[in-house]
């Protein structure tokens, strides 16, 4: 702790801080560009100049950077001072000597950061006459748009893309006032974190360029807080929408989980709810096989009819899909016919981690913590592809071997350059067990790549290692023990070790090794944190709502027990092999399908219901860490589209059992009431009644200027705003905005003088970079299993013979809806298999080569590539929507 | 003045290099023999200290001083890094900078051999000798002559029995005049954009590769021999005043006889001139850089001034490189400075905003100003950049050393400069001067 | 593209000089322009391959340095020094008379592709200023006369 002054107010603060981190802390106007509050000091811009005397006595002061300022005992600082105020109005004169002044046609306009600290700065007067260096700009692909002319060479974009993301196609080219930031020639960012540049950047320089194609003002947006729906992650958005268009996502600051980053995925992943091919009416299949719409109230007797004769309903829910929507579908169907909508080894890969959740609740990583760790084993997961967020967290617990160099040699963490200069190229020991290479193994020691029964048998020794009372496996060789004994003595060693596995490969082993190992070591070390993750947004969720798999859903169409399937936001073709899934769909007599998008389900379906998307509904998400979040609607949809569970609801009042719901308060009371596990998601989100000051709380910004001017073209007289009935949140800028709102209900973040994003939300923070004011959103639904310590699983592997498939993930193609966005098709990596160069050999197939492949009864054909990372014997497989959709996990094959 | 030849004993007049035999046979690595026989590891730098040696590159840091920042490791020898590293400066960009190169081309083995025990003295294991890109013939010598101490057994495993190593190398440049700040020049020598790094930490404490370093200027550890040779006392008394030692000074542009000379420090500024033949062409005096281009002007009033590192400072200037670029009175001060600031626009490295932005706008106004166009408030603006690329407010040494020349141009020349806006200029409006011809 | 066998035996041998084999960034761009005259895109990509960067990290590092070539260069490259000290002794003089004689601007080269001009800060020659560098050599005292018959010495 220092004692320190700023403009004459003394101030109790963090002596390990910079004094322009503590400034912005206790909400002073000092204005910045290179800084950042996850990328730290470098003292490039000179734009946080004040003054800082020496003591007491001294009255000259002398000018400094305050990024680079460290807080010590008995410092005297003045912002308010002539000097420091007329070098700063300075910088700003000598950045805007190139910058375009093209404000009018900029995408950043209103949310430029440059804006803020040139109106800040007080610079207006225009003194430069020399003529403006140009650029020309790069194609940076589908998501990016790049503008140099605008750059003011804040070098933060090369510092977030390649210092903190670890990207490599981004940098500094040139030199003097003509320095570049771009690639060596045209292309899409490599990183899977490219988007962040849009808002590391504090001009218009990168800009989202799906929001670019349908533009509008960014003050003129109705935001709400959003919860990606494209991992198990559950990062915080803030999307935006338009006259009932979804224009953007933006990062929604939360403190533990993505704080200021997303991935590309959840970023540009959203496309899919403008798709023009979306179900929009209720559909009906006629005689002659054709979908055709049919008015709401002929609709409503269709279903009567299908539920009057209906010999049986089983409804299978989604782990994309909110519990609202899945307890709904519950209700209509009734629990014991209830699916969960997962297949049979992602339940029971799911049930292990929520295992392992319980078993160890009290020391379950959130993202930030990750950072944090300083030791880390990875069983079985490829997570840039399948958590992508937490590859972006593991690249900075790399770093902390940097930070213990720097502090063993006195230099502040905050000292961005210094920290890196010193650590060069050493890293915190990262170790992994994949089925084949991944996108992390650049800082991972020694990469591991193993078929999953040995992943699992590597994480069991390693628990084993760890404590002797952990069940051993079979005798490894030499090598691997080696390897095994290192991994131990380094997790042993470490101040906070870190395990994490997850339900990619499908294999509950894996996660019970990672449960052993987790056991083991947090008898020797407190701090140590296990993650799990999970394949879906809500895929923790429905593992502790309960439900069978989606195979017993098919056993009761099959066997006859039932002939009507409601399916709710899923597409079976995703969680079954394609013979199966027809096969019941024709056994069936009603498949009657709730979704947003036009998935191959829906294209069989007998009957469909436009279900509003996340953008059109409020709903309960359960993350990979058990925390509950809520997630509002950003804009009403035309109806007759409306929320999954009201639909259900709906179905429910025809079938005969009208639930005692109305609005979300009644639903979700109504599922802590049925389902106990889940108390607590009441608390995720105050509640539809909840006022601050007797106020709702804005989704859009006060700066909204479009209400008259929004419908114009239909109707000039200003239409009213909808009433939420089901949140405390109010459809226009109305409402209360500010610092003591309830944080899971701030729809976007603006503060006078501070209109971007990533500077606003400081003044929502306890501190910069720190939790939000009223602590950061969602509860913690897992709770530990009693008090006695669990006992360790059997060590139990299934091993598979021959030829075995491994999935291959993607960030982007293998989660199916994000793959409907453009932008993300775009991206999408051309399906292959691969095989080591031994495996082309003995398969004959040489490599650009179709290979034609029977798995699990279909046929695929894929060119061959040759990928030396893979095992003997396996066989790459892409999964999902640029390959093979609805494989399930272990299988063998037998390659001709 | 007659000379003090120290480190130029051995440049031959027709400048061709000295090589291992006739180096040996005139002295040569016989400092080295006595540092290792004569001195613990932690007793050369002591002695260097006591000599009162100071930094030849520029800034006149105390060397002695500079090294004893480097850590030891003999009690720790456990935690001893991967490496330390002894980096020498040979960039040699400053405008009107010439005097390492005369040193390294005609008595290479001096420099290595300085180096060497340089390094033993912080402990160093690996030396590099960071060469300006366009010194071909400075780099083909001083390899000829780092294979020769290679075969003599003064470098590599083992030095002299002394359980001493040492693997010395040439890194040439890819030319930039950043690279002369020695944190920038370890970013080059890493392999990446020489972009100065903040200070502290000090490269003794995260240099190279984050180990620890020591960065000199070549005419710097030149002179180390010759003190463990000599003895810190005789080192002292070569000076005429407080600092010790002679030192390489240099006359360039309207001088009559340009070149390089070596003299005490605390020899006259009017002395070295007159070595030096005085202006050329029979003109006067009108102003000179001392140590190169980014020190500030002296005028015919300083010709007094006692040249060492105090006497210049109390002058107004700076001793820098000592390398001086004389201009006579027919000369318009308004190009020597926008011939200048030129450069150091051209030279900044892009990193902080005052000196990448502000340069081109101090140099477009200077030529501006020459072309007749300046514009009533010009004079106040560059005072305004002077005072706001000074140190401390930009990053580097890069932008304040640019403002030397100019602080002093506007201080001795303001009248000849101010002069240079027409009467009956008027401060353009931004449309006017948008349609104006822009500056 | 692939290098010369030389070409990459003299930068791995470089790359052995470095705690970090990065660190030969910059000498790998030397090494291919040597062998080269100048550093194509396709030389570049090659080479990074061989240190172990990536392009973009060579391109960063190549249009920061002076001395890389990024574009043809003529068989002789003359820089002519603009510093101060050959600037008071005549610099403007040889620049035109150069730019005159050889019918291009700094950045240009000869049709006939011998010679390239560029300008070039301090070349440490300032006690012979004027002074400029036509591939390796050094010459100063420049006159045009001078200019004139230096430059037929390279053909
Ligand atoms: C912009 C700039 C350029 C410099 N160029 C050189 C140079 O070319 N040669 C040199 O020896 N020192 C140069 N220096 C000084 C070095 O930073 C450093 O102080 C010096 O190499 C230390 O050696 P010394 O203590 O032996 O003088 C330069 C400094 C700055 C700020
Ligand atoms: S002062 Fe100039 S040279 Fe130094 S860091 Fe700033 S931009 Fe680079
Ligand atoms: S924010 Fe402090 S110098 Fe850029």
């Amino acid at each position: 702790m220092a004692t320190i002054t700023i403009d004459g107010q003394k101030f109790d603060v963090d002596d390990t801080e910079n004094l322009l981190a503590v400034a912005l802390s206790k909400g002073f106007d000092l204005p910045y560009f290179c800084w950042h509050p996850e990328l730290h000091s470098v003292g490039a811009c000179r734009q946080c100049a004040v003054k800082s005397y020496r003591n007491d006595e001294d009255e000259q002061g002398m000018i400094v950077m305050a990024c680079m300022t460290p807080c010590s005992d008995g410092g005297r600082f003045e912002i308010d001072d002539e000097q420091a105020a007329e070098m700063r109005a300075q910088v700003i004169e000598w950045l805007m000597t190139n910058h375009p002044h093209d404000c009018p046609v900029c995408e950043e306009g209103g949310e430029c950061h440059l804006q803020d600290m040139t109106l800040m700065t007080g610079h207006t007067q225009r003194r430069y006459r020399g003529a403006k260096r140009t650029h020309t700009n790069q194609d940076l692909g589908p998501f990016i748009n790049h503008e140099m002319n605008r750059c003011i060479a804040c070098y933060r974009c090369v510092r977030y893309y390649r210092d903190y993301a670890d990207g490599d196609d981004l940098r500094a080219l040139g030199s003097h006032n003509n320095v570049y930031f771009g690639r060596e020639s045209d292309g899409a960012f490599d990183n899977e974190f490219s988007g962040n540049l849009v808002e590391v950047c504090p001009t218009g320089v990168f800009t989202d360029k799906t929001l670019g194609a349908h533009y509008n003002r960014k003050w003129d947006m109705q935001n709400a807080p959003g919860i990606c729906g494209h991992c198990s992650l559950g990062c915080n958005t803030s999307p935006g929408s338009r006259q009932g268009i979804l224009k953007r996502i933006q990062n929604r600051y939360h403190g533990e989980i993505n704080h200021y980053f997303l991935c590309d995925r959840g970023r540009f992943g959203a496309g899919f709810v403008n798709r023009e091919d979306r179900p929009r009416q209720p559909l009906v299949r006629n005689a002659d096989g054709v979908l055709e719409p049919r008015e709401m109230d002929v609709m409503h007797d269709v279903m009567t009819d299908v539920f009057a004769n209906a010999q049986g309903v089983v409804g299978i829910g989604s782990p994309r899909a909110s519990l609202e929507d899945n307890f709904a579908l519950r209700h209509l169907v009734g629990a014991e016919h209830f699916a969960t909508g997962m297949a049979g080894h992602n339940q029971r890969a799911s049930q292990a981690g929520l295992a392992a959740l319980q078993s160890h609740a009290d020391r379950l990583a959130t993202l930030r913590e990750i950072e944090s760790c300083d030791a880390v084993l990875i069983l079985g997961e490829d997570l840039t592809q399948t958590a992508a967020r937490v590859a972006l967290s593991l690249r900075q617990a790399r770093r902390n071997k940097h930070l213990e160099y720097a502090a063993a040699n006195k230099i502040p963490k905050w000292h961005a350059r210094a920290v890196r200069d010193i650590g060069q190229y050493n890293n915190s020991p990262i170790f992994s067990a994949t089925t084949q290479a991944t996108r992390l193994d650049d800082i991972v020691m020694s990469p591991q790549r193993l078929r999953p029964d040995a992943i699992a048998e590597l994480g069991f020794a390693v628990a084993h290692a760890l404590d002797n009372t952990a069940p051993a496996v079979k005798q490894l060789d030499k090598d691997t023990q080696a390897l095994v004994d290192a991994i131990a003595t380094t997790l042993k060693s470490a101040k906070k070790p870190l395990i994490i596995a997850g339900t990619s490969l499908g294999d509950p082993a894996i996660i019970n090794a990672a449960n052993n190992a987790m056991q083991a070591l947090s008898a020797i070390n407190e701090a140590a944190r296990l993650f799990v993750t999970f394949a879906e947004a809500n895929s923790l969720g429905l593992a502790m709502l309960g439900g069978n798999d989606v195979e017993t859903a098919f056993e009761s169409i099959e066997s006859g027990a039932a002939d009507t399937l409601v399916v709710m936001q899923n597409c079976l073709y995703e969680r079954a092999p394609k013979s199966r899934v027809d096969a019941v769909i024709k056994q069936a007599k009603n498949v009657v399908v709730l979704d947003h998008s036009f998935t191959r389900t829906v294209g069989e379906a007998t009957h469909v219901l436009p279900a509003g998307s996340f953008a059109e509904a409020d709903g309960t998400l359960v993350n990979n860490e058990g925390r509950a979040q809520r997630f509002f609607q950003v804009f009403i949809p035309d109806a007759p589209m409306q929320e999954g569970w009201r639909w259900a609801a709906d179905l429910a009042e025809v079938a005969g059992h009208k639930p005692e719901w109305q609005g979300m308060d009644d639903l979700i009371a109504k599922i802590v009431a049925d389902c106990p596990q889940l108390a607590g998601i009441e608390e995720a989100a105050p509640s539809q009644s909840f006022r601050k000051f007797g106020m709702r709380f804005p989704r859009s910004p006060h700066r909204f200027s479009g209400r008259t001017a929004m419908y114009a073209n239909v109707d000039v007289r200003e239409r009213r705003p909808t009433v939420d009935a089901d949140s405390p949140l109010s459809y226009s800028m109305e409402g209360y905005y500010g610092e003591s709102q309830p944080p899971s209900t701030l729809a976007y973040a603006w503060s006078p003088g501070w209109d971007s994003n990533q500077a606003a939300i400081t003044r929502f923070q306890d501190e910069v970079g720190g939790p939000l004011k009223g602590g950061d959103p969602g509860v913690h639904l897992v709770r530990k299993n009693g008090d006695s310590t669990p006992d360790f699983i059997a060590a139990e592997v299934h091993a598979v013979d021959g030829w075995q498939v491994v999935p291959a993930y993607h960030i982007f193609g293998s989660e199916s809806q994000s793959a409907r966005a453009p932008a993300i098709a775009e991206r999408m990596p051309a399906a292959e298999f691969r095989v080591n160069a031994d495996g082309a050999k003995t398969l004959g197939v040489t490599p650009g080569e179709t290979l034609e492949l029977r798995i699990d009864g279909e046929t695929h054909r894929f060119p061959l590539a040759v990928d030396p990372s893979l095992p003997k014997q396996t066989i790459s497989v892409p999964v999902g929507m640029h390959g093979v959709c609805g494989l399930r996990l272990p299988v063998g094959v037998k390659p001709e | 003045m007659e000379e003090t030849k120290v480190l130029t004993q051995r440049i031959r007049p027709d400048r061709s290099p000295v090589f291992i035999d006739d180096y040996m046979a005139e002295g040569g690595y016989e400092a080295l023999k006595t540092a290792l026989s004569d001195f613990g590891p932690t007793e050369v730098g002591p002695l260097i200290k006591e000599a009162g040696l100071r930094g030849r590159g520029g800034a006149g840091f105390p060397t002695g001083v500079k090294w004893s920042f480097m850590p030891r490791f003999e009690e720790r020898p456990d935690e001893r890094p991967a490496h330390v590293y002894l980096v020498v400066n040979a960039d040699e960009m400053e405008p009107g900078t010439f005097k390492d190169r005369m040193i390294m081309e005609g008595d290479p083995h001096q420099l290595i051999e300085g180096m060497i025990i340089a390094a033993y003295a912080i402990g160093a294991d690996i030396a590099y000798v960071f060469i300006r890109g366009e010194y071909v013939e400075c780099q083909r010598r001083l390899q000829r002559a780092i294979d020769e101490a290679h075969e003599k057994g003064f470098l590599g495993k083992d030095i002299l029995g002394s359980g001493f190593n040492l693997q010395l190398y040439l890194h040439m440049s890819a030319g930039r005049y950043i690279c002369g700040e020695e944190s920038a020049l370890l970013s080059a020598l890493e392999g990446r954009r020489a972009v100065p790094r903040h200070k502290p930490p000090f490269p003794a404490a995260s240099g190279l590769f984050g180990q620890p370093t020591t960065v000199n200027n070549v005419e710097t550890i030149c002179n180390v021999p010759h003190i463990v040779k000599n003895g810190a006392e005789w080192y002292k008394g070569l000076g005429l005043n407080k600092d010790g030692g002679t030192k390489l000074f240099g006359a360039s542009g309207h001088v009559a006889k340009p070149g390089l000379a070596e003299f005490p420090l605390g020899v006259k500024l009017g002395d070295v001139l007159e070595h030096f033949g005085g202006i050329r062409h029979g003109r006067q005096l009108k102003g000179l850089l001392p140590g190169g281009g980014s020190t500030p002007f002296l005028t015919p009033e300083h010709l007094d001034t006692p040249m060492d590192y105090d006497g210049v400072g109390a002058a107004g200037s700076r001793l820098g490189t000592a390398t001086m670029i004389v201009f006579d009175d027919q000369t318009p001060i308004v190009g020597v400075l926008k011939n200048l600031e030129h450069f150091y626009a051209q030279e900044s490295c892009g990193w902080c905003t005052p000196c990448r932005d502000g340069l081109p706008w101090v140099e477009k106004m200077l030529i501006g100003l020459e072309e007749g166009r300046g514009q009533p408030g010009d004079i106040e603006l560059l005072d305004l950049h002077v005072k706001l690329l000074g140190p401390g407010k930009t990053f580097c040494a890069h932008a304040p050393g640019a403002m030397g020349p100019l602080e002093a141009g506007l201080k001795y020349y303001r009248e000849e400069l101010a002069a240079l806006i027409p009467d009956d200029a008027k401060t353009l409006s931004l449309t006017e001067s948008a349609n104006a011809n822009p500056l | 593209m692939e290098l010369s066998q030389g070409e990459i035996e003299a930068i791995q041998h470089e790359m052995s000089l470095y705690e970090d084999s990065g660190a030969a960034t910059i000498e790998a761009l030397k090494v291919v322009q040597e062998h080269r005259g100048w550093v194509s895109d396709e030389a570049m990509a090659a080479a990074a391959k061989v240190v172990g960067v990536t392009p973009t990290q060579m391109e960063a590092v190549a249009t920061f340095y002076n001395l890389i070539f990024r574009q043809p260069v003529g068989r002789h490259v003359i820089m002519l020094c603009d510093s101060i000290s050959c600037y008071l002794t005549g610099y403007e003089e040889a620049r035109d008379h150069l730019k005159s004689s050889l019918g291009i601007d700094f950045g240009g080269t000869t049709e006939d592709g011998r010679f390239t001009l560029l300008p070039i800060c301090c070349l440490g020659n300032c006690d012979r200023g004027p002074a400029m560098r036509v591939g390796e050599d050094y010459h100063g005292d420049l006159t045009p006369e001078r200019i004139d018959a230096i430059l037929t010495e390279y053909k």
